[in-house]
């Protein structure tokens, strides 16, 4: 084998017989197999990265069983130190409250971007909804803590909130969960074939019972994963919630009340002084596996409806 | 398919007219779309003209030349968060990049997607794209205890946590670029005798740069913006040195916004209320950046 083959430079023809096939895929080609195996390499970092994560998790949390009952940590009293049933339930009320706003709001935009927009519309609109997915959570946290709380909630609509609660938080957090909700639920108006709608216009209907009656059914599991995208967001979401909904267990589901949520208790752990391998210290990643299991999970279920919908048309 | 769908939309409104969508339930419902497209650039607008306002008293030369203070918080500055944040980039890019265009160009060009190991990579980097990105501090501290450094709050692990965040993003935006350009172009070289990687390296790639470049400074600021993975490395927010290597101690502008908003001081309010000012502008201006050279340098075939 030459070392002009390996690089490709000059492909040998005088070898082949009169009608022998020429199989250049065949030909070794060392630099070649190195450079593909380096790029496999590179991305197989990526199942590495999701391993890392797994045993970076467990092992500490091993310590931390050790040391703390199973029955301590999955305890519903706020006033256990290491209960994480209080702030699943404060996760769920900020995740349920941002998922009310963001619902409606992205699939109201996602419906007019696909089927309302015109082409050059689209192209000016699209970018401007996804701005709001470009502004940094800390800086939500602190528009929720200074002007939601304080001008919205306690001025404008007379609530009797806190300087820290979950509903701040929630609202806060549905703003910046819509273009994710708002991108995806359009790539699957966008996927339904122009048949159905002309079948529709064809019957008579007009634009608004098309995109209700036939396109939104059509496109039912991509909007599904999209809306259990924006919840996985707005489950790990941690800058808001660490900052508006309060730094105290708090086992309650009145939104108008401070609680402390997964994300919240981690990021507050981590800027306490916790000695590295202490239990408190270990505490972060029991809480942080909890919410890397249930979001892995909820992932899951989108990309499972992704391919859902990609198959069906 | 784009195109496909906006002539049969012109056809459709010449068939139906005009009078069924003028019913007012049409029309409510209209408003309501409307509606929701525009409630988010409101709330925008409200946070950037309420923060301007209350950081008002601040822009000034000290609030990006000098450091933090306590001592006299009306003349407080973030040189540190600034430059920190500068430094993660740099590092951030350097990891992640040269990272994700290799796996992106592995995805694409040489895997056989029918190949069980293959598929597990996609399906992985899809639950990676929406991992949360505090888990990703997580393992970065457990990287830094396996190459055995101590300290915390170093640019090093900064850079670690946050290149791993980004690592899908820049991944599956340089597939979309790659994937763009065309197959003749590919078959073309082939055809010429050159070899796959050459093909990948020298007519591929070239033509992907402009797309990889959005991607890639799409996915920093991201980076930029971030704070949660950063606290769980201790990075402090007040550090009072410029940044002096991988190893050095360093904050960041978003640790520091959130170090400040806890604060009970009134001009520490306005100062992290001007902070988040300079960050804002900071991330446009690399959202300004990738736009520019989208419009300018991407080839439509």
């Amino acid at each position: 084998m030459s070392s002009t083959s390996s690089t490709g430079a000059g492909p040998s023809f005088g070898t082949g017989l009169p009608g022998a096939p020429i199989d250049l895929g065949r030909k070794a080609r060392p630099a070649e197999t190195a450079i593909k195996a380096v790029l496999f390499a590179s991305a197989m970092l990526s199942v590495a990265i999701t391993i890392g994560i797994l045993v970076a998790l467990i092992e500490p949390v091993v310590h931390f069983f050790a040391e703390v009952p199973f029955r301590e940590f999955f305890s519903f009293d706020e006033g256990t130190r290491f209960a994480v049933f209080p702030l699943i339930t404060a996760t769920m009320v900020t995740t349920v409250i941002a998922l009310l706003v963001a619902v409606p709001l992205g699939l109201g935009a996602a419906m007019y971007l696909s089927e309302y927009a015109s082409r050059r519309a689209r192209k000016i609109l699209k970018p401007t909804v996804e701005l709001l997915a470009g502004v940094p959570s800390v800086v939500y946290g602190f528009f929720a803590v200074m002007f939601v709380t304080p001008t919205l909630l306690q001025d404008i609509l007379g609530l009797g909130v806190g300087f820290t609660n979950a509903l701040a938080a929630g609202l806060v957090l549905g703003v910046m969960i819509i273009p994710t909700i708002a991108s995806l639920a359009e790539d699957a108006f966008s996927a339904v074939p122009q048949a159905l709608r002309q079948g529709s216009y064809a019957m008579g209907a007009n634009r608004m019972q098309t995109t209700l009656r036939v396109v939104l059914p059509a496109a039912l599991s991509g909007v599904a994963a999209a809306i259990v995208l924006g919840l996985s967001r707005a489950v790990g979401e941690t800058m808001i919630v660490a900052l508006a909904a309060g730094s105290q267990k708090n086992f309650s589901l009145n939104p108008l009340e401070g609680m402390q949520t997964m994300t919240g208790f981690m990021a507050t752990t981590a800027g306490g002084e916790n000695p590295v391998g202490s239990t408190s210290y270990n505490t972060l990643f029991a809480v942080g596996l909890t919410l890397f299991v249930i979001t892995f999970v909820i992932n899951m279920i989108s990309i499972a409806l992704v391919r859902r919908y990609r198959q069906a048309y | 398919m784009s195109i496909a769908a906006t002539t049969a939309r012109e056809t459709v409104q010449l068939a139906t007219g005009r009078s069924r969508e003028r019913s007012p339930g049409s029309l409510v419902f209209l408003g309501l779309l409307w509606f929701s497209l525009f409630f988010g650039v409101m709330v925008l607008v409200v946070l950037i003209a309420d923060t301007a306002i209350a950081g008002a008293g601040r822009f000034d030369a000290d609030l990006v030349t000098r450091y933090d203070s306590t001592l006299t918080p009306e003349r407080t500055g973030f040189r540190a968060g600034i430059l920190g944040s500068l430094w993660l980039m740099l590092f951030t890019a350097l990891m992640a990049v040269p990272l994700g265009i290799a796996a992106a160009v592995y995805l694409e060009e040489f895997a056989d997607s029918r190949r069980w190991y293959n598929r597990i990579i996609e399906v992985n980097l899809q639950n990676l794209a929406a991992v949360p990105s505090i888990v990703y501090g997580l393992l970065a501290v457990a990287v830094m205890a396996l190459i055995g450094i101590e300290r915390k709050g170093i640019v090093l692990g900064g850079a670690i946590a946050l290149a791993l965040l980004i690592l899908p993003v820049i991944i599956i935006t340089t597939r979309e670029a790659v994937r763009a350009v065309p197959e003749e172009i590919r078959q073309g070289s082939l055809a010429l005798g050159a070899t796959t990687w050459q093909t990948t390296w020298r007519q591929v790639l070239p033509s992907a740069v402009p797309g990889i470049a959005t991607g890639t400074i799409l996915g920093l600021s991201r980076a930029i913006g971030e704070a949660a993975p950063l606290l769980m490395l201790g990075l402090a927010s007040s550090v009072r040195f410029d940044p002096e290597g991988m190893m050095s101690p360093i904050t960041a502008l978003p640790i520091q916004i959130y170090g400040l908003s806890s604060s009970s001081q009134d001009a520490f309010q306005e100062a992290a209320s001007a902070a988040i000012i300079v960050l804002l502008v900071m991330i446009l201006g690399l959202n300004g950046l990738a736009i520019f050279i989208r419009n300018k340098f991407q080839r439509s075939w």
